[in-house]
């Protein structure tokens, strides 16, 4: 092999764990009243990082009251005075973004290049864009002074802690909520930095609160009654739950949940970058992502060209070690999601599709998963159907356009969905008959600020994001 | 000579026909003096399933429509109401506190059918946004309809909240299945006949009649049902058992007892969709 | 016996190249490029970390595959012999540096740079056919390449229409080629895109497989005179147009991007691109060549810096 490149992890001295990790309450770091703890790990060395509380029923009470102490002044604050809180905050993760990527990258196992390059700039950006609408909410579309609902309970996924985390407690704080955040359990740590900056910025207490903890903690959390808001982003399974959890009452509800996007390539695709897309579609982020492109719909007339040309690309992704600047594919977060992972395909190859994987070297220990595709699939097969969130690609054909829309909404989901081909005119035509939040053409797995996200039918409901995000935190006023 | 009334069968109004109820069964209705007024059809579930059927059936054509178009129907709408206002304000008056009371529900019903259509090609410009997004993209979002909504309308107002209820959903390019004023469902078999001589669509606006407690639940479990407005619903024991019902394929649910002007009505049956596109040469 | 001759395309090919509007039609019908996706991909791989032993690899490979270059109207007979000393040993102070691929001068300088390069395996490479902007009649560019030839040169680097591309005489770029390809007999041909005037990615891939199609032994972006010259984007539209040009042929034809490449940092995102987009079989000098002149001091510079430990200076290389 010619100009094979050598190591280059980058340094994890910028961060400075601690052994065991408190409750973020009321502004201060503080013990669980009676939690129990367990371990947070590096998914690819399986290292114990640090020790995490399992937040119990009492702190999740003590939490939301002072999160309910706090918005009594938040709210009242300008929103001009809320927006400079939030403008620090932003500045606070551009000042630390190195320590946050490398961080975010030992906990969940991504590659750096992706938090270095994409989460940790777009959860600054995230800051930033909602910081200058804290004085603005008169321009969200909810008429003059629109009011804050009160105490948010938030819960996150482990595929993008810190975005994730952007994602909620940014529009919540510019539109003047106070904020109950529990990050995922097996990835608490950027979360509980960001505590930390939050005290940086000296933010007021209260009006932020982190609180560890598993599926439990979250329902302690969902079902308190104090609580004005639910925001959630994760499984669709657990969306359902929580629907039924806040039926009856008067708490506003957002979810985001899973999904099974299509990405449907057309016989005039820019053939290579369409590649490119399959490829940013369903490997960036080992898969872990609710929108990923997890079935090509290839039109049969350049399947073969297409996939020819897919395998050879694959062979270049380079699958390892998470810090190493020029790893494409990390690790799978847990060894529950590798599980499932292997579930899946196990299924998928029972069930009489063909699968090929890239040739990587699996390292020893870690969680991993070589990217891999399945074709011969067919919509009735359980990989063409149910969200196996990880590398793994299922590969269906289609004729004509009407078949290709058809299959492509053939799916209680409908979050995202992506779109190849060099004709405008069934680019508009085809986005608008596919029934999915994000539709993506000529590109994949974009996401902005200012750009609404969110889903259709079992993905989910409300919006992130954007103008439309603001409207899940706000009501109009008396 | 004297000349004997021909009495009207008060049916079903279902994609579009009138059915009477699959089970053959029917309930009476009485007047303000507790007379006799109508057997009205009692819907069963198997009827709201068919409703759903043609609910979704009509939604890919209506959503297809154009905005102008759905305005220019629903605005006939409005016409046709105006044509039958005596009628509607007879019906309400069997039950109404005042011939006034009545004739002021039948005016705003008609004033909130025209309100609503006029909104047909405004709620995207109003809605909608385009995303400046740090990179070379035009980027956008547009409200889209959420697919087949079921609704309970308010007993209590049973023409013009029956209007609003039908309104606020189909003008985005919904369809709508509709369980109409349990003990005061003539002005809604009325409302049928006239969106089935207007330019209504089968199948988009689906009027059941009968007992809610009975058919809302198959609604609010049924998968290919997109939303539920449940703001109609008076008794808070069952909202909850529907909204939890609601919440197995992830139904928007549109609460009791909100309090919801127009266009905020509106976008609870809508979906944002955002579509990314890259600019280049 | 043809089966080698460049000029013979297998059948299904052939037929596209037999009238204008067969070829136009052919080159229509290529997947188009999507400017954002070509570049958001450049980007990508412009993060690729090289360090160490892959550093110090690259810096001895791009050293090998530099056609070093000096194409000035005052160009002189001492400016080619100084050149061709550093082109075969570019480090005076340390002969483990290799030498560079080729060097590349006017034709009326070919006999000079010959002279100067007998004993090495250094190729001499010629400008021609009305170099840089081509626009003189067909039978200067056959007589301004047969010149080249006739003083030695190992390979021709020539330049295309630019003007019969834009209006759209795609024909008569590939006969040009073709002529000029018999005119170098077995001299290797570059043919040179000019992408910057070209404009647009779907321009470079048209052009790319015209000058593959009539016979070109190595497409290249540039001149060096137009700016922009080499970028990445357009040489990964090139490379993939080279792959699917050997898909469709089995035939391999190499790559130079020419002009603006002037760091150690830019070569090694030019060595990934390649690497990742090509593989190891265009990883070497009869592959894959540089066209530049500073870069080579500035590869020199780092080789000096991995070697010693600290930084060197402009002093310290020469400046030929």
């Amino acid at each position: 092999m010619v100009f094979e490149y050598a190591p280059a992890p980058e340094s994890t001295k910028v961060v400075n764990l601690k052994t065991n990790y408190e409750l973020f309450i009321d502004g201060k770091f503080v013990k669980s009243k009676n939690g129990s703890t367990y371990k947070t790990i590096n998914p690819a060395t399986e290292e114990v990082l640090a020790e995490i509380v399992e937040a119990s029923s009492e702190d999740i009470d003590y939490a939301v009251n002072s999160a309910r102490k706090a918005f009594k002044s938040w709210s009242k604050l300008t929103g001009a005075e809320r927006g400079k809180y939030l403008y620090r905050i932003a500045r606070l993760i551009q000042e630390r973004s190195r320590e946050l990527a490398v961080l975010e990258s030992m906990n969940n196992g991504k590659p750096i290049r992706e938090s270095r390059d994409i989460d940790i700039p777009l959860v600054a950006a995230h800051f930033f864009h909602y910081a200058g609408w804290a004085d603005k909410l008169d321009y969200v579309g909810l008429g003059k002074n629109p009011q804050p609902l009160g105490v948010a309970g938030q819960i996150i996924p482990w595929n993008f802690p810190l975005l994730m985390l952007s994602w909620k407690i940014a529009p919540a704080l510019a539109a003047g909520n106070t904020v109950v955040l529990k990050p995922a359990e097996t990835t608490p740590l950027t979360a509980l930095l960001f505590a930390e900056i939050c005290q940086q910025a000296e933010l007021p207490d209260g009006v932020v609160n982190i609180v560890t903890g598993a599926g439990e903690t979250g329902r302690f959390l969902v079902e308190h009654p104090e609580i004005d808001k639910v925001a959630f982003t994760g499984s669709t399974e657990v969306g359902r739950l929580i629907a039924q959890a806040v039926a009856g009452t008067d708490k506003k509800v957002t979810l985001e949940l899973g999904g099974k996007a299509a990405n449907i390539v057309f016989d005039d695709a820019a053939i290579d970058q369409a590649v490119e897309g399959v490829i940013n579609g369903i490997f960036f982020n080992q898969g872990h992502v609710c929108c990923a492109g997890s079935r090509l719909l290839l039109q049969e007339s350049i399947s073969d060209e297409f996939l020819n040309l897919l395998y050879e690309r694959m062979k270049t992704l380079r699958l390892g070690d998470p810090l190493d600047k020029n790893t494409d594919i990390g690790a799978i977060n847990s060894a529950a999601q590798l599980a499932k992972i292997h579930t899946l395909t196990q299924a998928g190859k029972s069930e009489g599709a063909q699968m090929w994987s890239a040739p990587c070297e699996i390292p020893e220990k870690g969680f991993w998963f070589a990217p891999t595709v399945f074709t011969n699939v067919t919509l009735s097969h359980q990989i063409a159907r149910e969200e196996i969130f990880g590398p793994v690609l299922s590969v269906l054909t289609f004729r004509t356009p009407d078949e290709a829309i058809e299959k492509a909404n053939n799916t209680p989901f409908g979050l995202s969905a992506g779109i190849w081909t060099e004709k405008g005119s069934r680019i508009l035509e085809v986005a608008h008959r596919l029934r999915a939040g994000v539709i993506w053409a000529n590109t994949f797995n974009k996401f902005d600020p200012t750009s609404p996200f969110g889903g259709y039918k079992e993905s989910g409901y409300g919006r992130e994001g954007g103008r439309q995000g603001l409207e899940a935190y706000l009501k109009a006023s008396k | 000579m004297s000349n004997i009334d021909v009495k009207r069968t008060a049916k079903l109004f279902i994609g579009g026909a009138f059915p009477r109820s699959e089970s053959g069964r029917t309930y009476e209705i009485f007047d303000n003096n507790q007379s006799f007024l109508a057997n009205v059809a009692l819907a069963s579930r198997k009827d709201a399933r068919d409703a759903v059927v043609a609910a979704r059936s009509a939604f890919s054509k209506w959503s297809e429509a154009t905005a102008y178009n759905r305005a220019q129907v629903l605005y006939r709408v409005s016409e046709l109401m105006q044509g039958r206002r005596e009628q509607f304000v007879e019906e309400l008056n069997l039950c109404s506190k005042s011939n006034k009371h009545a004739e002021n529900e039948v005016d705003e019903a008609i004033n909130l059918m025209v309100w609503f259509a006029g909104w047909a090609d405004k709620i995207a410009m109003v809605t909608g946004s385009s995303n400046p997004v740090a990179g070379p993209f035009f980027d956008f979002s547009i409200p889209e309809p959420t697919g087949v909504v079921a609704a309970i309308a308010p007993d209590k107002s049973p023409l013009l909240g029956l209007v609003e209820t039908i309104a606020s959903i189909v003008v985005s390019g919904n369809s709508v299945v509709v369980i109409a004023s349990e003990t005061q469902p003539l002005p809604a078999i009325s409302l049928a006949e006239v969106l089935a001589t207007s330019d209504v669509p089968g199948g988009v606006v689906n009027i059941l009649t009968g007992s809610y407690k009975e058919i809302a639940p198959w609604l609010a479990s049924h998968q290919d049902v997109n939303a539920i407005d449940l703001s109609g619903v008076e008794s808070k024991a069952i909202a909850l058992e529907l909204e939890k019902e609601a919440a197995i394929n992830l139904k928007r649910v549109l609460r009791p007892n909100t309090k919801i002007d127009g266009l905020a009505r509106i976008k609870t049956f809508l979906e944002t969709k955002t579509v990314w596109h890259p600019r280049g040469f | 016996m043809l089966k080698d001759d460049p000029l013979v395309l297998p059948s299904f090919l052939r037929d596209t190249t037999n009238s204008d509007s067969a070829l136009k039609k052919f080159l229509n019908g290529l997947s188009g490029v999507d400017t954002v996706g070509v570049e958001e991909r450049v980007a990508k791989l412009g993060t690729r970390s090289i360090k160490t032993t892959a550093k110090a690899e690259g810096i001895d490979l791009a050293i090998r595959m530099i056609d070093l270059t000096t194409l000035e109207g005052m160009d002189t007979k001492g400016k080619v012999k100084s050149l061709c000393a550093k082109a075969k040993r570019p480090d005076p102070l340390d002969s483990t540096v290799p030498s560079v691929a080729a060097v590349c001068v006017y034709s009326d300088l070919v006999g000079i740079a010959k002279e100067n390069l007998i004993g090495t395996n250094i190729k001499v490479a010629a400008v021609a056919t009305g170099f840089p902007s081509g626009r003189i009649s067909l039978a200067a560019k056959l007589q301004d390449t047969a010149d080249a030839v006739s003083q030695g040169a190992d390979e021709i680097d020539m330049v295309i229409d630019r003007g019969a591309f834009h209006e759209g005489r795609f024909l008569d770029i590939y006969d040009q080629i073709q002529s000029i390809k018999r005119a170098c007999q077995a001299a290797h041909l570059k043919v040179i895109l000019e992408t910057g005037e070209l404009k647009t990615y779907d321009n470079v891939k048209k052009a790319s497989w015209i000058a593959m199609l009539a016979g070109a032994d190595f497409i290249k972006t540039s001149t060096g005179k137009v700016q922009p010259a080499a970028t990445l984007p357009v040489t990964l539209v090139m490379l993939q147009a080279i792959r699917d040009f050997e898909i469709a042929t089995h035939r391999r034809i190499g790559m130079k991007p020419a002009g603006g490449i002037k760091t150690t940092k830019d070569a090694m995102k030019y060595l990934v691109l390649i690497k990742e987009t090509l593989g190891d079989n265009w990883m070497n000098p009869n592959m894959f060549r540089f066209g530049a002149s500073s870069l080579l001091n500035d590869l020199l510079m780092q080789r000096q810096k991995m070697k010693n430990g600290a930084y060197s200076g402009s002093d310290y290389v020469t400046v030929d």
